[in-house]
């Protein structure tokens, strides 16, 4: 990703010096550029545009109507009704605020194991360095829903071990029921959900490592700084862009995390977020108005964490890079 | 890095070809599946719940029996319950054609009647299987009035125990036992008793039996549009209801996990040394059986097991067992309607209910099939599961039934919350969503 938008850069500012002055300016190579950029990139934007822009057009148009698919002949036009009482539930509120609260936890813990997993691997020899990334990714590559079984398992009051292993630990023991109540059912939930995807993260991290120009950290380490100086004053701020991306992209798929509790807990117990209570709203009760207002507001938010990340970490990946 | 050369013009041959002969596999394959046996007998599918194999056996039965007029092949449902009603529903909803038969799971079936999803069942075929089947069956094939669907098995829960328990406890089970009993008898004994106190269906069925054991229905006026149906929550009966799931759960005598309590978890603890007595269906028998012949249970626990009626709620007051089991409904965009009713009568008849019961521990919904001797040799319980079939009362009927069933999950569980005042917020709830006011 974060090559992507370095390699981006010449091409991008080349383009944009002329541009000021006119388009009579923009040289044939420039031009021929962007012909084959079109090229390339052409085919894939327009089948995403299609797959993507139909449903969230029709999930919206759908989120107007009071709509039971099993009672098609009811269909009756609401107008923002459905919102009205989306927002007006207590339901929803508890949801997102669980929906926040493991996207807030699980990243930025995500965020620091996975920073101190890319520096290990950095740092690592050379010839270890192969294993060590295979190693870290092996969470990763796993299905999430074969981690959230395999963690159910583990926890389970029955079939479960942690009980017995860590009965020294004070409050458990062999009747302590982890998917029982919110607080260790969320624990175990997000617990699973670091272990899987910190491995993403500390690659991104990674590559952003690999992009601090070595000039600088070891001008830096002649100066005088120390450790830490040399971290939060010149390889951080000159990863900015990796971090962003890290959190950009975890911070929206853990706003929409789903597998684990459905396996987990199914929502139990205050343990639902807002993606499950679509899916229970529209696969389950088969209210697809309903269900479709709460899609529409998830998509929504989705897109608020975006804009922030991006907003707040003063970052445009497409041209200029760090602004 | 070198990359072999190939000419263009035959890389893009080959392109094609590729392409061609991937759109004919496709279309022959599609051809396949939609003709289902070419211009002969056509192939029904049968949409099936997991089992030990009985509905593929019978299907294969019935294929050879039918002389050639249809073949039946199975396809497999999701495990859960509520998982098989989201894939038929919506399938259903999309007018799918492949929807043959269907295996339902009775409260699901008003759902799919309401809006015509069910073809009509041909009146003697509605005659003659409801004529011998238990009163439950009947009701859990009937909406409005009319046979929708061909009763096939019938489920109900016994009250299982062990011998020894009961004997420590002093309570006699030759005579029907209350609830107040059994946790008495846990208290006395320190043993735990067997529900199911997870947020699943499993707590509707439970609720819905301590209701109908009161005489009081959930649903006072089946049948109604959403926002008309009456609820009959919020009662004296809901009060003790309420009153002995919140002592089971507050007294912790369901035992440490009673939150997370499936049936299958219910089954296994009460196979341990805590185990005493447990409502359950009738599969803990086969299960013990299954785990004694695999050495993972000792015989003594198996020899040491009871059944008797599904407890009362009180001593005078008759008891109202849950009641499930399948019945089948054939789709209403079905291909082959007449040949899939043709298959549906084959299925449902009383020898292969038998045999799946025998096979694979399912109770058939015929009486006449429990009187097969076969079936009286394997289950000794036969008579009590015909008799607990006779009182068994279904589970709320309505279109709207995944909404009441997850209204009642989601306040009567944990079982410590529930209070006095759980029925009337649980009535409340549940109204408040089927006027489309509240999310569920």
């Amino acid at each position: 990703m974060s090559s992507t938008a370095t390699t981006a850069i010449p091409a991008a500012s080349a383009a944009q010096a002329p541009e000021k002055q006119g388009r009579r300016r923009v040289s044939e190579r420039t031009r021929s550029e962007r012909r084959l950029g079109w090229i390339l990139a052409g085919p894939a934007f327009i089948i995403m545009v299609a797959v993507t822009i139909y449903p969230i057009l029709q999930a919206f148009y759908d989120s107007l109507f009071s709509f039971r698919l099993t009672a098609p002949g009811e269909r009756r036009f609401i107008g923002l009704q459905n919102y009205g009482v989306v927002f007006s539930d207590s339901v929803f509120w508890r949801d997102l605020g669980v929906t926040v609260l493991i996207t807030v936890i699980t990243v930025a813990v995500e965020l620091v194991l996975g920073f101190a997993l890319a520096l290990v691997m950095n740092n690592a020899l050379k010839r270890m360095r192969g294993l060590l990334r295979t190693a870290i990714l092996i969470p990763y590559g796993t299905i999430t829903v074969v981690s959230a079984f395999a963690w159910f398992y583990m926890f389970d009051i029955n079939s479960g071990y942690v009980n017995t292993w860590f009965s020294w630990l004070p409050g458990i023991g062999p009747d302590f029921d982890w998917f029982g109540s919110a607080a260790p059912a969320l624990f175990v939930i997000m617990a699973s959900e670091i272990w899987k995807t910190t491995p993403f993260i500390s690659l991104l991290l990674l590559s952003g490592l690999a992009q601090v120009p070595s000039e600088l950290t070891e001008a830096a380490k002649v100066d005088g700084a120390s450790w830490w100086e040399r971290m939060s004053r010149v390889i951080i701020p000159n990863m900015r862009a990796a971090i962003m991306v890290a959190v950009l992209f975890r911070a929206l798929d853990a706003f929409r995390i789903f597998d684990n509790i459905f396996i987990m807990t199914n929502g139990a117990y205050g343990t639902e977020t807002l993606s499950l209570l679509a899916y229970r709203t529209s696969i389950g009760r088969l209210e697809i108005g309903l269900g479709s207002a709460v899609s529409v507001v998830l998509f929504l938010l989705v897109i608020l964490i975006a804009i922030i990340a991006i907003k707040g970490f003063k970052v445009d990946l497409a041209s200029r890079g760090v602004k | 890095m070198d990359v072999p050369y190939s000419p263009p013009r035959r890389r893009r041959r080959g392109v094609a070809l590729a392409l061609v002969t991937g759109m004919v596999a496709v279309a022959a394959l599609s051809g396949c599946s939609s003709q289902g046996g070419g211009s002969g007998a056509p192939t029904l599918t049968w949409y099936i719940n997991p089992d030990s194999g009985g509905q593929a056996e019978i299907a294969q039965r019935c294929s050879a029996q039918s002389g050639g007029a249809y073949s039946i092949k199975t396809s497999l449902l999701p495990r859960q319950a509520s998982s098989q009603r989201e894939q038929l529903a919506r399938r259903l909803a999309a007018g799918d054609t492949s929807l043959d038969i269907m295996s339902l799971d009775p409260p699901f079936v008003p759902e799919l009647a309401e809006p015509g999803f069910l073809a009509p069942v041909p009146a003697a075929l509605a005659q003659s299987s409801t004529a011998d089947a238990v009163e439950g069956a009947v009701k859990g094939a009937t909406w409005k009035g009319k046979v929708v669907a061909v009763p096939f098995w019938a489920n109900t829960q016994l009250l299982w125990y062990k011998k020894s328990v009961a004997q420590q406890a002093g309570l006699d089970m030759s005579k029907p036992v209350t609830w107040d009993q059994l946790m008495d008898a846990a208290r006395k004994t320190h043993k735990q008793l067997g529900v199911q106190g997870i947020r699943a269906e499993s707590m509707t069925v439970w609720v819905n039996a301590l209701y109908e054991s009161q005489g009081q229905s959930i649903i006072t006026n089946p049948g109604a549009p959403g926002d008309q149906i009456q609820l009959g929550l919020d009662s004296p009966a809901g009060q003790e209801a309420a009153r002995i799931v919140g002592t089971i759960g507050r007294d912790g005598l369901g035992g440490p996990g009673i939150a997370t309590q499936n049936e299958d978890v219910t089954r296994q603890n009460w196979q341990g040394p805590d185990g005493s007595f447990m409502v359950n269906w009738p599969f803990v028998y086969t299960a013990a059986q299954s785990a004694v012949k695999e050495g993972t249970l000792d015989k003594s626990v198996l020899d040491d097991m009871g059944w008797a009626l599904y407890p009362r709620v009180s001593a005078d007051k008759e008891t109202a067992p849950p009641f499930g089991g399948i019945v089948l409904g054939v789709g209403a965009k079905s291909r082959h309607v007449d040949q899939a009713f043709q298959a549906v009568k084959c299925i449902t008849s009383t020898q292969n209910q038998s045999y799946y019961f025998v096979s694979n521990g399912n109770p058939p919904a015929s009486k006449a099939a429990y009187d097969d001797p076969e079936v009286q040799k394997a289950y000794p319980m036969a008579n009590v599961i015909r008799q607990s079939l006779e009182l068994a009362k279904p589970r709320p009927q309505t279109q709207f039934y995944n909404e009441v069933s997850t209204g009642i999950q989601q306040r009567w569980t944990p079982l410590d919350a529930v209070t006095q005042q759980t029925p009337k917020e649980t009535q409340d709830f549940i109204t408040a969503v089927l006027k489309g006011d509240r999310l569920l």
